[in-house]
């Protein structure tokens, strides 16, 4: 075990999937410079450890800045033979490519009767609360879950980034992986050794009995914190969940959990409407509400494009307190009123 | 480069696959026995069949939604492809693809997609998978003019072109885009665009000569066999019946006289006549031929009723390789 940053594991599971499989490669834009960290052991080309030094420039390509090639040319490579990683760079590029990801990607195997498996990884990294402005901070995965076909999946911890990495690279289905930004320095122990994490499998990152918190990519953090924070101001004890994946999605812990608590909360990065949060609840809602003892609560950015100011930007996601809030709020025993709780992150 | 007696021999074949198949369906789509809709090939089977015989048993292709013949050129089965039309459990996609997505893995027919250019980047990976992969094969992209102004094609011209993959990008030219003149909508000719990315372009002014189109694509693949990179090969050619069938517009787009150009230059009776007039077949070879062709297409229509209808259940197979219980699916 060793200590090692969220976007370190990335790398690290990238090389590891390269040095296991030649059917591995890796093509976006700016990979052969390892511009953003995830294609060689440093920042510097000259020093040990670069990917095209080590893998060759036939597995480790730049490419033009063409989007919709670009993801198409991939599932076309992993529909006869290689497993490609595409590094897409921020998630909002995707955009370019959305052809390509709903009917190629999504549907090539349905359509063909099974004839096809499409083992490609679709990577993007979510700039979100970094003044990077609206065309570079979107936090797009709730539209993926919309598209049957796709995987979805939101690492939030640096273990789970390589794990779930790797085993993404398994899969025979087409992944995308959705990295936050704002977890990328964020450390913790990681085995050097080689190890999956399945899909489809929720971490509980803090077991609890009053209250269900289910947190996604960057609020995971948050989430935790506030969980510190009722609990040492209010004795709130809250069991904190991560998915991990979003399709699939482990609905059991989450039910399980929820029908112990009898309250639940979700909190993610993503527009409000149709999100991952509101399927969440739905799903919920549907299943175990007889064991919900008050409304479900959303903490999510709201409907609106983020703005550029520092000033503007960093009052539109959910932090720490956000979440306290709506914990203090969900395990008082006052009746709600329709005003009163589910402002999601707006103050 | 004349092909052998052989070669000829099966050109006329195949060509007489895709018309013979795509009249049946066509009638069988008017009664009804044949949901949904399709787009014919007929008018086009020297330029599809001309391209598809310059492939390799394992060399890829990809297609559009006017897609009967590109499999049926590659060498497929036609019960298969007859059922899926149907929509039966012995379709080549299992009933889930129909006329607009079929795609036949055993012949290398990665797939036909109903939106328009949205193939051309498929056939670009599969070019790259053989160029990473050391595999000695060629993939095809088939796309009309209508594609030819989507941006997508450019990106994968370009990528294909910096990275030199063995892809051919084959413009199947039939002068319309639905009922859209392809010179009101597109500026200049399209295999001249090849020029900016220092990529040979061909015309084949005579898509109606399966000769014509053979060469021109044998060249292209050859070239992207040898490691040199792709190539762009517009073939004109014209479709004789509607867009789709079915379709019923009351604007007559084409000019009746340019009907009539380009029916009197049908690539069935041009190539038969050559076959003859070359002494590779005679007038009775040539109609056992015909009887032997429409034979397989009265099988294919039996294998296709004999095939029962997909079990309901089955909607909910084939979206993942391993699948897992999803919400609603109950």
């Amino acid at each position: 075990m060793s200590m090692m940053t969220y976007i370190a594991a990335i790398g690290a599971a990238q090389r590891e999937a390269m040095a296991a499989d030649k059917r591995v490669i890796i093509f976006g834009e700016d990979v052969e410079a390892n511009v953003y960290g995830t294609t060689g052991g440093s920042k510097t080309r000259a020093e040990q450890g670069d990917f095209v030094q080590e893998f060759g420039r036939s597995r480790i390509r730049n490419t033009p800045i063409a989007e919709e090639a670009m993801v198409g040319t991939a599932i076309g490579a992993a529909m006869t033979g290689l497993r490609p990683i595409v590094d897409l760079s921020y998630s909002n590029f995707l955009y370019m490519a959305m052809d390509q990801f709903v009917n190629q990607a999504a549907k090539n195997r349905y359509m063909f009767g099974g004839q096809s498996s499409i083992p490609v990884v679709f990577r993007s990294a979510m700039f979100y609360g970094l003044n990077t402005a609206a065309h570079h901070s979107d936090r797009p995965y709730p539209m993926f879950m919309n598209v049957p076909g796709l995987k979805v999946v939101v690492p939030a911890s640096a273990s789970d980034a390589k794990g779930l990495l790797r085993t993404a690279v398994d899969s025979n289905d087409p992944v995308l992986i959705f990295e936050a930004v704002p977890l990328w320095g964020l450390k913790e122990e990681v085995d050097e050794n080689e190890y999956r994490i399945p899909f489809g499998v929720a971490r509980v990152r803090r077991e609890g009995e009053d209250v269900t918190v289910v947190a996604i990519s960057g609020c995971v953090p948050l989430a935790l914190a506030a969980a510190e924070q009722v609990a040492s101001t209010r004795g709130i004890s809250a069991e904190v969940i991560d998915p991990r994946t979003l399709v699939p999605l482990d609905t059991k812990t989450i039910l399980d959990s929820v029908r112990r608590t009898g309250r639940l909360i979700i909190t993610e990065p993503a527009h409000r409407t149709c999100g991952a949060a509101a399927e969440i609840a739905a799903i919920v809602v549907e299943q175990a509400f007889e064991a919900l003892r008050a409304p479900v609560l959303r903490v999510t950015a709201p409907d609106m494009q983020i703005p550029f100011s520092p000033v503007l930007e960093a009052e539109l996601y959910p932090t720490a307190d956000k979440i306290a809030a709506a914990i203090t709020r969900v395990c008082s025993n006052k009746p709600f009123s329709a005003d009163d709780p589910a402002k999601g992150a707006v103050p | 480069m004349t092909p052998s007696s052989d070669i000829m021999l099966e050109m006329q074949r195949r060509m007489l696959r895709i018309r013979l198949f795509d009249e049946r369906a066509a009638k069988m789509l008017m009664r009804g026995l044949i949901p949904g809709t399709i787009h014919t090939s007929i008018g086009q089977e020297a330029q599809v069949v001309g391209a598809c015989m310059a492939l390799r048993e394992k060399d890829k292709l990809a297609g559009n939604h006017r897609s009967h013949g590109h499999p049926i050129g590659k060498g497929s089965a036609l019960g298969p492809l007859m059922a899926e039309l149907v929509g039966k459990a012995g379709g080549v996609c299992k009933g889930k693809g129909g006329s607009m997505h079929l795609a036949d893995y055993a012949v290398g027919s990665l797939g036909e997609s109903g939106v328009t250019g949205s193939s051309i980047p498929i056939a670009v990976g599969a070019a790259l998978s053989a160029q990473v992969l050391g595999e000695d094969r060629v993939s095809m992209s088939f796309f009309g003019d209508g594609a030819a102004n989507q941006g997508v094609l450019y990106e994968s011209i370009n990528l294909a072109a910096a990275w030199k993959l063995p892809v051919v990008f084959l413009c199947e030219n039939n002068h319309y885009a639905l009922s859209t003149p392809s010179r009101t909508v597109t500026s200049g000719k399209i295999s001249d665009r090849a020029k900016g990315y220092g990529i040979p372009g061909v015309l084949v002014e005579d898509g109606q000569d399966v000769l014509k189109v053979y060469e021109a694509a044998c060249t292209a693949v050859e070239r992207a066999r040898a490691g040199e990179g792709p190539s762009l090969v517009e073939v004109m050619t014209y479709r004789y019946r509607e867009h789709a069938e079915g379709l019923r517009l009351t604007v007559d787009y084409r000019d009746a006289a340019e009907k009539q150009h380009w029916v009197s230059r049908d690539p069935l009776k041009l190539f038969r006549q050559e076959l003859i007039d070359r002494g590779v077949a005679d007038e009775a070879a040539m109609v056992a031929m015909e009887a032997e062709i429409a034979k397989e297409i009265d099988e294919a229509v039996k294998f296709s009723n004999a095939s029962p209808y997909p079990e309901v259940k089955s909607a909910f197979e084939h979206l993942y390789t391993d699948p897992y219980e999803m919400e609603g699916a109950q």
